[in-house]
């Protein structure tokens, strides 16, 4: 009888404990999103109670010394900022995906996607700094200064992951355009999009989701008045500015106010990052 | 005095080789009604046949009829595919493997496998030999030295990287790496060896080589060959397998000495097969 | 040849032509304003830069002099955010590229988190640091809370590169080690994550990029002292929040606020730079 063959003294035993150890740092990992959402409502709840629901939509404005706390500018602020730079973004992060893809000689194509790649990079508060500096003189603190801004920095989002869609257009798509005679602008418009549309409207979403997000930059070029914007030229000021402007001196119910709306921006991006998961049926690269 | 025995007083386990070219005749490995499912379908069922030991087994047929998965099923590696349903028994030295008290680590060094792609670890030569070792409990430095130059040697490699044995495996050509891989199951002494396709990746030169090495084994260790090549399973089997699919599973047709089988098949299917009519 | 067909073909002509000169309008518009930016940061932060301002401490609120401590700041804000990060990171990217449960409800419950988490604005991650490291964990504002908020934001970028590289690494070493009778975790320390290497690295650098174009969870959480921090509990501003004190705080800092600016741009085009040559090595020598 080979006793040896008996599972004794098994090398299993560390099999077992890393198995229990990266379980343990795994679920650590995913615990800080809802540790994120726990703390929220946690330090939300206090404002809700006392302010109510309705009347962070009601009240006159957001004066929160004077105990008033209507979001609604900010969020029409946040909304048209956001508005605006997609629809700048998406018409040049299109063209240049596909500049990238099928107009560009490679050399070319190839320095292009690095130098998106570079502004890809850039951090937020240099974007902001140089919109303040260079961009601020020309159109004044205002919604289309931020506009602008916020165009620029989500524009590499969406050229990158809409060109990592359109190469994944199957190749005899593609091929089998040319056969039928068609254009190059042809193929692109009636062939490689609608293939392409879910990775296409999955870079919108993300790009939505961040520029929601955005806080620096937004925040030094807008101008930081809470009023509705009534034209383009009004300065204005976002969610994500109201907290970072505010959070250094807010106390009790406001310092709560503001948790409110930090908790309403988590639950915008959640469901529009939600809303992308859905569209692309499976793990989306935010 | 059992080779139980005689393994653990230190003494080299090479009992066969001043014997007759084979074998006893005695079973060391008996499979009884083994079928493997993968998600419901069967890569293989019903199979019944017995290992000779110190016999060279060539598993022969066409692709798709489950030899491999046999195969994964002797050592249990099958545990490793997800999905995988086993059902039968395998009794290797009258203990049936497939029991959840049996070591399987155990079982792998007694059972060594060659797979088809040669697949040496991204580390040096002599660190693809030493890290099966030092994993198994052999970590003295003299003792690591002399099995890696034994194993190097069987298998024909010593001279030619005896002054490289720090350079990258991947570095060597696919003969060497599978003989290198070869080199690397013996070095834990198994006393079974299982072959998938070991030449099918190489070049005819290579694969020659690498033949030559496994008739070499005949007697030393049990090897079990699966092959889709019937010319090297003539030249170097004792005992033959034949595998047919049936009702959309493997199936094993016929089996008995290379001779009976290559000579006088019994069944219609082995004799089309083997005479080049069918596969 | 029919009318029809001529007709139809000038059609297809102008809408070629038309569309051509949009893309490459839209990318020169593109570049020409990269170009902007790039030109205007390397003019007004060149002016005056010199290796002093690497070296000296900030005077003038941080009008002249240098940036020494805030550098030292920094990088002990990014040392701490990696050594939370990568432990974790690396833990969690091997559950769920080499073991079975990363297909169970836990596994996915980890991914969809951490996609989540990948998710939130920054600023909300300003809030979160705050709250629970500033505050409730008592450390105030301090380069621990920073990093350790910074570690937060990292974690899903370093974990998804992590388990790329995991999942790269070819299949047939885990059966042959498996066919050795070689432990799981023996397999996974001595031949996987060696494999994996250069996509690790990679993740690192890149982790390294994000953590120091962060600002806004940065300016709740590690402050805004711009003095040499002498331990970890010390306030430390941050490159990337000393650019925004300046340029919003102080008048006048503007220069010193581009001097800084094109600091932190050179280190990350030199990270991310880093970084993608070592995906081009991995992809290129990992696969053999």
């Amino acid at each position: 009888m080979t006793s040896s063959m008996r599972r004794d003294s098994s090398p299993w035993r560390a099999d077992t404990a890393l198995i229990w150890t990266l379980r343990l740092l795994a679920a650590a990992a995913a615990g800080i999103v809802l540790l994120i959402l726990v703390f929220l409502l946690i330090e939300s709840i206090p404002a809700l109670r006392t302010i109510g629901l309705v009347r962070f939509f009601s009240d006159a404005s957001w004066y929160p010394l004077s105990d008033r706390f209507n979001m609604a500018p900010m969020m029409a602020a946040s909304l048209l900022v956001t508005v605006g730079a997609i629809a700048l973004a998406i018409p040049l992060g299109f063209g240049s995906a596909l500049f990238c893809r099928y107009y560009a000689p490679r050399w070319i194509a190839g320095a292009y996607r690095r130098m998106i790649e570079v502004l890809a990079g850039i951090p937020s508060v240099v974007f902001g700094f140089w919109g303040l500096v260079v961009l601020v003189p020309l159109v004044t603190h205002s919604l289309i200064a931020g506009i602008l801004i916020l165009a620029l920095m989500i524009l590499p989002t969406v050229a990158l992951i809409a060109d990592a869609s359109l190469a994944r257009v199957p190749e005899e798509l593609i091929h089998g355009s040319a056969a039928l005679g068609l254009t190059r602008w042809g193929m692109i418009r009636r062939v490689i999009l609608p293939a392409a549309r879910c990775g296409l409207m999955t870079s919108v979403i993300l790009a939505v989701a961040r520029a929601i997000g955005e806080t620096m930059a937004v925040l030094m070029v807008c101008g930081n008045v809470v009023q509705m914007p009534k034209g383009l030229l009004d300065p204005v000021r976002t969610l994500t500015a109201n907290i970072a402007l505010e959070m250094a001196y807010a106390t009790d119910t406001h310092r709560s106010a503001l948790f409110v709306s930090g908790l309403l921006l988590m639950v915008i991006v959640g469901l529009l990052i939600a809303m992308a998961e859905w569209i692309s049926k499976g793990r989306i690269y935010a | 005095m059992s080779t139980q025995e005689s393994r653990e007083v230190g003494r080299p386990w090479f009992p066969l080789k001043e014997g007759p070219p084979c074998c006893e005749r005695s079973p060391v490995l008996e499979v009884e009604s083994l079928s493997l499912a993968y998600d419901g379908d069967f890569a293989f069922k019903d199979v019944t046949i017995s290992i000779n030991r110190g016999c060279i087994t060539a598993i022969v047929g066409p692709s798709g009829c489950g030899k491999t998965s046999f195969l994964m099923s002797l050592n249990r590696l099958s545990d490793l595919l997800g999905g995988c349903k086993v059902s039968g028994s395998v009794r290797y030295e009258q203990e049936d493997v497939r029991e959840n008290k049996v070591d399987v680590i155990s079982l792998r060094r007694r059972v060594g496998m060659i797979f088809q792609k040669p697949n040496p670890f991204p580390l040096s030569i002599r660190k693809n030999l030493t890290f099966p070792l030092w994993e198994h409990g052999i970590r003295d430095a003299q003792q690591v030295r002399t099995k890696v130059e034994e194993s190097l040697r069987d298998v024909g490699l010593w001279d030619e990287v005896k002054d490289r044995l720090d350079a990258s495996a991947q570095a060597l050509s696919g003969g060497q790496q599978q003989r290198l891989c070869l080199a690397r199951a013996l070095a834990l002494k198994p006393e079974v060896l299982l072959l998938d396709e070991p030449c099918s990746a190489l070049d005819p030169i290579a694969s020659g080589v690498v033949e030559d090495m496994i008739a070499d084994l005949r007697g030393r260790y049990t090897v079990i060959v699966v092959t889709h090549n019937l010319a090297q399973a003539r030249r170097i089997a004792d005992d033959v397998a034949f595998f047919w699919v049936q009702d959309g599973a493997g199936r094993l047709i016929e089996t008995g000495t290379a001779r009976q089988v290559f000579e006088h098949p019994e069944h219609e299917l082995t004799k089309a097969y083997v005479s080049g009519q069918r596969g | 040849m029919p009318d029809g067909v001529s007709r139809q073909g000038q059609h297809h002509r102008i809408r070629e032509m038309l569309a051509v000169t949009c893309i490459w309008a839209t990318a020169i518009v593109v570049s020409l304003t990269f170009g902007w930016i790039l030109l205007d940061l390397l003019r007004h932060g060149l002016a005056h830069l010199s290796w002093a301002y690497l070296v000296e401490s900030p005077s003038d609120a941080g009008r002249s002099g240098g940036i020494a401590p805030i550098i030292a700041s920094t990088f002990l804000i990014v040392a701490v955010c990696m050594s939370i990060a990568v432990p974790i990171g690396i833990g969690t990217a091997l559950l769920l590229a080499e073991y079975s449960v990363a297909r169970s409800r836990f596994g996915r419950f980890v991914r969809r988190s951490l996609d989540a988490l990948a998710a939130v604005p920054s600023i909300v991650f300003g809030l979160f640091g705050s709250t629970l490291f500033c505050i409730y964990l008592g450390m105030g504002f301090s380069i621990l809370a920073g990093g350790l908020t910074l570690a937060c934001m990292v974690l899903p970028i370093f974990i998804r590169t992590a388990e790329e590289g995991f999942r790269s690494v070819p299949d047939e070493y885990r059966r042959g080690a498996a066919a050795l009778g070689i432990s799981r975790s023996a397999t996974l320390f001595k031949i996987i994550m060696p494999s994996a290497m250069p996509a690790l690295v990679a993740g690192f650098v890149l982790g390294i990029g994000r953590a120091l174009a962060e600002t806004a969870a940065l300016i709740f959480t590690s402050g805004y002292v711009d003095r040499m921090p002498e331990s970890l509990f010390d306030s430390g501003r941050a490159m990337s929040v000393h650019i925004y004190d300046l340029a919003m705080n102080v008048p006048g800092g503007g220069k010193s606020a581009y001097r800084t600016a094109l600091v932190l741009v050179a280190i990350l085009l030199l990270i991310n730079g880093s970084a993608s040559w070592l995906m081009h090595r991995w992809v290129r020598h990992g696969a053999t």
